[in-house]
């Protein structure tokens, strides 16, 4: 299990998380949903240890992530979790095959000739035929890029799958595609997920619960119910996804 | 004005602070880690082939011109052109050599380098080699910083062959220098520790272009307009640096009696 702890992370004089505290269960999926800049990013980048957190803790099987300083213990952290970026982030000079194995290498004491089955394996598990490793990333399309960069999280056979909007910039069908195998790798291999997105739709379809951040703070959390149910007008604004409300988007980055 | 200098003094210093940081972060991933052999093969060779051509050209054309300019001046000064061999190669593999393969090289394949390194960083590859597993000092400086240390030192040998011969071109047809009298110019008055001069040169050199297109690549931001930012931005600074560093280390290598 997770827990974060009145986690706090500034970058200069801009407190982009202020105070939040969330447990995330294990084998479940917990969206955070929140607006742009609301700070989710910043959230799952403390998490995995890409940014460091200015004050608080992280428990993860209870051990305070944030105090590891040590690169080659903060690797052997990074073993547990996988990382889906939001554009992929597939190395473009690589092709699919070979970046589906490169955590193998660097991660897992997996042998050469186990790479084909793997490759075979992992992108049968997104949905993809084993043709797709001879290509490179250019040729893939925005849906199918996500799908390979999930087979290559799914390769190091993470504990916990940290999503980065997952479903932005897909079409309807795709995203609703992309939801429905988060739901199926929950099932099938019981990982943890955590899932940031502003899509409604797709949280409620894959969230056992939702966190939502506002400003750096979490106003909500709850069960998918409870967020349908809910009185906040915060979270209601969000959720009908209305321009008129207590939220006002800013317009001007600051 | 002065808050401007100020903060360009800042800017400045951070940048050199980053660039020590990464420079350590090798040191300590050189020691802990096995080495990238394949990577940092496919790094000199593409390094290397990447710059050998407009190396040898500009070379041989820097040669040519030394040979047109001292012949033309010596002849006229002394009626008759000679030591052509002597000072074109001097100049050549105790300045010139070194100082414009750097050039082309940092032009050439360290713009190649900042710019694949910052598209990796603004498109998250470089986030995406930390989540499995790999240090990006590791997997991409460590073999980029080797490429330069092995191939610039290797092109500069080229360079200064192509500089002589291009030199040799000139003497002989355009100025009628006999062959044997230019080349006797040449082993007459060199010796190893003019060779050794611009040679130790190369290796410093190849530090600082590889630090600095791997510094400027790793930190980029912004989009693909962060990319075009970063990559001008090493080649500029790698120029001037070289330009730099090689007077000081022409006054230590003298000041050394290489």
């Amino acid at each position: 299990m997770i827990e974060i702890i009145h986690l706090k992370k500034s970058f200069g004089e801009k407190h982009v998380l202020k105070d939040v505290s969330l447990k995330i269960p294990r084998g479940k999926t917990t969206c955070i949903l929140g607006g742009s800049g609301s700070g989710k990013s910043t959230l799952i980048k403390c998490l995995i240890g890409l940014l460091h957190a200015t004050d608080g803790k992280i428990m993860v099987n209870g051990h305070d992530i944030t105090k590891i300083n040590n690169e080659m213990r903060l690797a052997a952290l990074r073993r547990k979790f996988g990382y889906l970026f939001q554009e992929g982030a597939l190395f473009d000079s690589m092709t699919v095959g070979e970046n589906v194995t490169f955590g193998l290498k660097y991660l897992t004491d997996v042998p050469e000739t186990d790479y084909p089955r793997i490759i075979k394996e992992k992108l049968a598990l997104v949905g993809l035929q084993a043709d797709v490793a001879k290509l490179n990333p250019s040729e893939l399309s925005g849906g199918m890029k996500k799908r390979v960069s999930l087979a290559r999280v799914l390769a190091v056979e993470p504990e916990v799958i940290l999503y980065d909007e997952p479903t932005t910039g897909l079409d309807p069908i795709m995203s609703d595609i992309i939801s429905d195998l988060i739901i199926d790798l929950k099932n099938k291999l019981g990982v943890t997920s955590v899932v940031i997105t502003h899509d409604m739709h797709s949280a409620f379809k894959i969230a056992d619960y939702i966190a939502f951040l506002y400003e750096g703070n979490i106003l909500l959390h709850g069960t998918p119910d409870e967020f349908r149910k809910t009185d906040n007008p915060y979270v209601k604004q969000f959720v009908t996804g209305s321009s008129r409300g207590p939220i006002q988007m800013k317009l001007m980055k600051e | 004005m002065f808050t401007a200098i100020g903060k360009y003094m800042t800017y400045l210093l951070s940048e050199l602070g980053g660039a020590t940081r990464m420079l350590q972060s090798c040191l300590f991933w050189l020691w802990r880690s096995p080495f990238e052999w394949k990577q940092a093969a496919e790094q000199s060779v593409t390094i290397g082939v990447d710059s050998f051509g407009v190396t040898a050209l500009t070379s041989l054309f820097t040669g040519m011109v030394l040979a047109l300019q001292a012949g033309n001046t010596i002849g006229n000064i002394f009626g008759d052109p000679i030591f052509v061999g002597t000072i074109v190669t001097f100049s050549l593999i105790r300045e010139l050599g070194p100082v414009l393969t750097s050039v082309v090289v940092s032009g050439r394949a360290g713009a190649a380098v900042t710019a694949q390194i910052g598209t990796m960083a603004v498109t998250e590859q470089i986030d995406a080699l930390y989540t499995l597993g790999t240090n990006p000092i590791r997997y991409l400086v460590i073999p980029r910083m080797t490429g330069f240390l092995f191939t610039l030192p290797i092109l500069t040998l080229f360079s200064n062959l192509f500089g002589i011969v291009g030199g040799y071109l000139v003497a002989v047809y355009a100025l009628n220098v006999p062959g044997e009298v230019y080349l006797t110019d040449i082993t007459s008055y060199m010796g190893v520790r003019d060779f050794m001069h611009g040679f130790i040169k190369t290796f410093f050199f190849a530090l600082m272009i590889g630090t600095v297109c791997c510094y400027k690549g790793i930190s980029t931001r912004g989009g693909a307009e962060g990319v075009g930012k970063s990559t001008t931005g090493a080649v500029v600074t790698t120029i001037v640096l070289i330009l730099v560093l090689d007077y000081f280390l022409t006054a230590i290598l003298t000041a050394f009696g290489i």
